[in-house]
């Protein structure tokens, strides 16, 4: 539509972002609302075109912006989008709208500046998966800190600060040893911090090699993240608003994985094939063990949050199914087709128990019980977010798991197994959830006065749950959006560079 | 020396600064008090003067005058705009401070004047002599700026430590600059530097003086293990002062550690540069982990000047043009980031009350958003978080060591960052997190709000459009440096 599309989709946002800020205090809080919607609106519809002008027929960038940024450092503000970080542009354009909606009158503490934050983080994470310059992505990874910081520390629960500092601390941590290793390759490029050139580096040792992809693994699998730097994630999620867990359960984890996509795999691609075994063994881990770990949770957005652990594990693992040198593309397609999935779904579940703490103020399960009686369309909303979190088909949670394990039985039958448990874990801990919070006898007098869901919470779930069905039903859309693009990255992880 | 022959353009700007001095001096005998209002505009006016003819001035190549004591090039020209700047900005940040607390008298801008005309002197420096006069010229303004309130028993026991020690770390100087005479004979520092290159010198006197002048030259900055006066002085000084202490100073302090080592002995690069690699390292674990377990906001912002010196170091060490221009745009980044965050202190202090603790900032947020806002963008300014200026400046200095391959110090230095994390994300939490114990209304003057909302925004826009700052800082070296 436009020629600088990508730009408008990363600035659009953040500019709004700016304006509801500028309308200051709680007394124009109706103002900023209206102008949140607004922006997010607008952010969503420039994502549009990337989707319908994309040509599927083109593995490579697509939307390309080369402008000269910072010439003495070798940095350029180079954007473009492949079929692979194109779709988690409108996952997350799309992901910010919902999350506007969710906190349209939850939020009555400063809520210009609570608008403010995710809009202007939209436009950094927009950023983030458009940029092809290595310091531009870490401008934008880093810079989205700085407003998930604020909204876990001013609107969040009890333990609020210590979420935060532990948030901000933890992807702090690993972003630095990252930006280290990319200013080495820096040197080995030939002075430019260009991906592409990046990946086009015809030789790194592989001692060298080894530990620039600790560096990376550092900075991404906390961001994913990957067990055992994963108890971040549960700490922040429990603690932030409603808004902020979609976010980062929606999007900021997927950056994690993208990381891996964009740099660790096809810049590394020798240590990529060395270490895939311990990359392999993490995400296990991570499934069948945070798996159980959510399902003796009491807290139902720690469950959702442990659940989402263990469904990143899935996209980790479909990441990293080498047979040989070449990965293996069904485990890869089904990893995106999870994240994009995973998206939806989470979102969907947090928004639900956003909905109910609403009301009740708790997010114990002990505090709930046939809420069915109370809440009827809320509660067929919420079956659906479950079956799909556990993986039924004809949901966007199946496709993405099944694709995975299909990938993984051709790589390793024993991979496949016990991959597979989490659709015997998942359906587990969701639907016994969803079982004792739901269905029964309304339980206490906190349950009785809770009213069904109103016209925006209806609308954020219709939408959320035609996302989730969707994509259960017809994943060809969005897969032969990517395919080239995951081509072309299987063909150059398989050269080496030794 | 010839009188016809001696060129006193390159030294315009400080002539006309001297007799600027001279002026408000006189004048503060024949004005009333009620009449000190004078004062500040016209130091504000001399600053403006300064600049001008600084820009008039400025040659394309470097020129030399007063027998080559005395350099005017593009980095003394570029630095001494920016301690102009940053001067009239202190001024403008304390002038109702020091109304309120009675320092509003001819001296503090005389004493502020001369302590610029002493770094101004150590800015163009081109021989030890003169290097040592300028820094003697501002070291003593300082100590009696620190002393004017001599009824605050902080003041006059920070002046004192001070004092002390700085006349310490000049006599090591003085020391290890005799040495170097003893070996080389001469005081002229392109002299020295080509005695060193060509080894006619003794090295084993050169590498003692080398020792001393090192150890007077970290003291000068403040870095570890010749630090100790920095907190002290720092909370102790009223908060106008600490911020004249803290900012252009720090500037001034780094071309003069540049001169000596880079122009003066670049040829011991390799001795300097393990000895500065050390003092990096222990300033910015000492700096960035003592800040932690700090109470007073004054004291935690003089660790964390401890540890950004230790970084600024960095790029010193690295011993490339790309390294020196890392630093040179660090030191003008770590200025306009001091300068808000003292800037803002002073805006929340008022009579009677000094706002230097941490719980002071508690739910600045709720109080005035946008204050809040700007202190937001400078605390993460001072991480090193992207999009903020800061990020660069921590950025260029670690790629110029991992131009050399020092990995290790790049990886500490990152660490670090890490650990320095904490407590500015501590700061933003007691602004935005907590709520406020102190709710009265925040008055500053429409002036001082201006200026210190263009400084702290410039760290966000100079943080997206780096280029200009980062281009003249490295333009600036390759002119500075190339004819020595």
């Amino acid at each position: 539509m436009f020629t600088n599309q990508l730009s408008l989709v990363i600035w659009a946002p953040i500019v709004a972002g700016l304006l509801v800020l500028a309308t200051g205090g709680d007394q124009r809080a109706n103002l900023a609302r209206w102008l949140a919607v607004a922006g997010a609106l607008i952010g969503f519809l420039l994502s549009l075109p990337l989707f319908t002008g994309f040509d599927n027929l083109n593995g490579g960038m697509q939307f390309e912006e080369v402008k000269p940024w910072i010439a003495s450092f070798g940095i350029q503000y180079h954007l473009g989008v492949d079929g692979i970080s194109m779709l988690f542009v409108i996952l997350n354009s799309f992901t910010t709208l919902m999350v506007v909606l969710a906190g349209w009158q939850v939020i009555q503490k400063r809520p210009a500046q609570y608008m403010a934050a995710f809009l202007i983080m939209s436009g950094l994470i927009n950023g983030a998966f458009a940029a092809l310059d290595a310091i531009l992505f870490y401008v934008f990874f880093e810079g989205m800190l700085i407003p998930m910081y604020l909204i876990i520390g001013v609107w969040g629960g009890p333990r609020r600060v210590y979420a935060s500092f532990k948030f901000f601390l933890y992807t702090l941590l690993g972003s630095l040893l990252m930006l280290v290793a990319l200013i080495y390759l820096y040197f080995q490029a030939g002075k430019t911090f260009d991906i592409q050139a990046f990946q086009a580096i015809a030789k790194i040792p592989l001692n060298v090699q080894i530990l620039l992809f600790i560096a990376f693994f550092l900075s991404f699998a906390v961001k994913v993240p990957m067990w055992p730097v994963h108890t971040w994630l549960p700490d922040a999620h429990v603690e932030a608003p409603t808004g902020g867990s979609m976010v980062l359960a929606a999007i900021t984890l997927k950056i994690g994985a993208y990381g891996f996509l964009r740099f660790a795999l096809p810049i590394l691609p020798d240590a990529a094939r060395e270490l895939s075994w311990i990359m392999v063994a993490l995400s296990l881990v991570a499934v069948v063990y945070i798996g159980l770990v959510a399902l003796v949770q009491t807290d139902m957005k720690k469950l959702v949050a442990y659940s989402s652990i263990s469904h990143m594990g899935f996209v980790t693992l479909g990441l990293f199914m080498f047979t040989g040198s070449h990965l293996n593309q069904w485990a890869v397609e089904g990893a995106l087709v999870q994240m994009v999935s995973h998206g939806f779904v989470s979102a969907g579940m947090f928004f639900c128990i956003g909905v109910m703490y609403d009301r009740v103020h708790s997010r114990n399960i002990a505090d709930y019980g046939g809420v069915a009686n109370k809440m009827p369309i809320f509660a067929a909303f919420m079956m659906l977010f479950a079956m799909a979190n556990s993986g039924l088909p004809a949901t966007s949670g199946f496709a993405g798991e099944f694709m995975v394990i299909m990938g993984a039985v051709q790589v390793n039958f024993w991979y496949a197994a016990l991959a597979a448990t989490t659709l015997i874990f998942g359906a587990a801990y969701t639907l016994w959830m969803y079982k004792r919070v739901i269905f029964g006898e309304v339980s206490n007098h906190h349950v009785e006065e809770m009213a069904d869901v109103n016209k925006r919470e209806f609308l954020v779930l219709a939408v959320l749950a035609i996302a989730v069905l969707g994509m259960g039903l017809y994943p060809q859309g969005f897969v032969e959006k990517m395919h080239l693009s995951v081509n072309d990255l299987i063909a150059h992880v398989a050269q080496t560079k030794l | 020396m010839n009188w016809a022959d001696l060129n006193l353009m390159p030294a315009l700007p400080e002539l006309f600064m001297s007799v600027a001095i001279l002026v408000i001096l006189m004048l503060d005998a024949f004005i009333s008090d009620a009449k000190r209002g004078l004062h500040y505009g016209l130091a504000l006016l001399t600053l403006a003067g300064c600049a001008v003819l600084q820009v008039q001035s400025y040659s394309a190549v470097p020129v030399h005058t007063f027998s080559g004591m005395f350099v005017s090039d593009a980095l003394s020209s570029l630095v001494k705009l920016a301690m102009y700047g940053s001067t009239a900005m202190v001024l403008v940040y304390s002038r109702q401070y020091i109304a309120d607390r009675g320092l509003l008298r001819g001296e503090f801008f005389s004493l502020a004047l001369f302590a610029l005309l002493g770094m101004n002197i150590m800015v163009s420096a081109s021989h030890f002599l003169s290097l040592y006069m300028g820094l003697e010229l501002l070291s003593l303004s300082l100590y009696s700026l620190i002393a004017l309130q001599r009824d605050e028993v902080k003041a006059t026991e920070a002046a004192m430590k001070y004092f002390v020690l700085g006349a310490l770390a000049s006599g090591l100087l003085l020391y290890g600059i005799s040495m170097i005479y003893g070996a080389t004979g001469t005081l002229d520092l392109a002299l020295v530097a080509k005695a060193i290159k060509l080894h006619t010198a003794n090295d084993m006197l050169l590498v003692f003086g080398l020792v001393f002048i090192v150890a007077g030259l970290c003291f000068k900055l403040g870095t570890v293990p010749f630090h100790m006066w920095v907190p002290d002085v720092y909370q102790g000084s009223a908060t106008a002062v600490t911020l004249m202490v803290g900012a252009a100073p720090k500037l001034a302090a780094f071309v003069f550690v540049l001169r000596i080592l880079v122009q003066g002995m670049e040829a011991m690069v390799a001795d300097w540069q393990a000895m500065l690699a050390l003092v990096a390292v222990l300033s910015m674990a000492i700096g960035n982990i003592t800040a932690i377990a700090q109470t007073n906001i004054k004291r935690m912002l003089a660790y964390s000047t401890i540890s950004h010196m230790g970084f600024l170091l960095l790029g010193l060490l690295a011993g490339t043009p790309d390294g020196y221009a890392a630093a040179l745009f660090y030191s003008l980044i770590y200025v306009l980031m001091s300068m808000v965050s003292f800037g803002i202190l002073l805006g929340l202090s008022r009579a009677g009350f000094e706002c230097e603790t941490l719980d002071d900032l508690k739910g600045l947020n709720s109080r005035n958003s946008w204050y809040a806002l700007l202190m937001l963008l400078t605390m993460f300014s001072m991480a090193g978080v992207p999009p903020l200026a800061g990020f660069y400046a921590k950025f260029a200095v670690i790629k110029a060591i991992v131009d050399i391959h020092l990995y290790w110090l790049a990886i500490i230095a990152v660490m670090m960052s890490l650990i320095g994390a904490f407590y500015y994300l501590r700061v933003v939490k007691n602004i935005y997190f907590d709520e406020a114990q102190d709710t009265s209304a925040i008055v500053m003057r429409a002036d001082m709000k201006l200026v210190l909302s263009i400084n702290a925004v410039a760290l966000l826009v100079l943080g997206m459009l780096p280029e200009r700052v980062i281009e003249l800082c490295v333009q600036a070296m390759k002119q500075s440096l190339t004819v020595i």
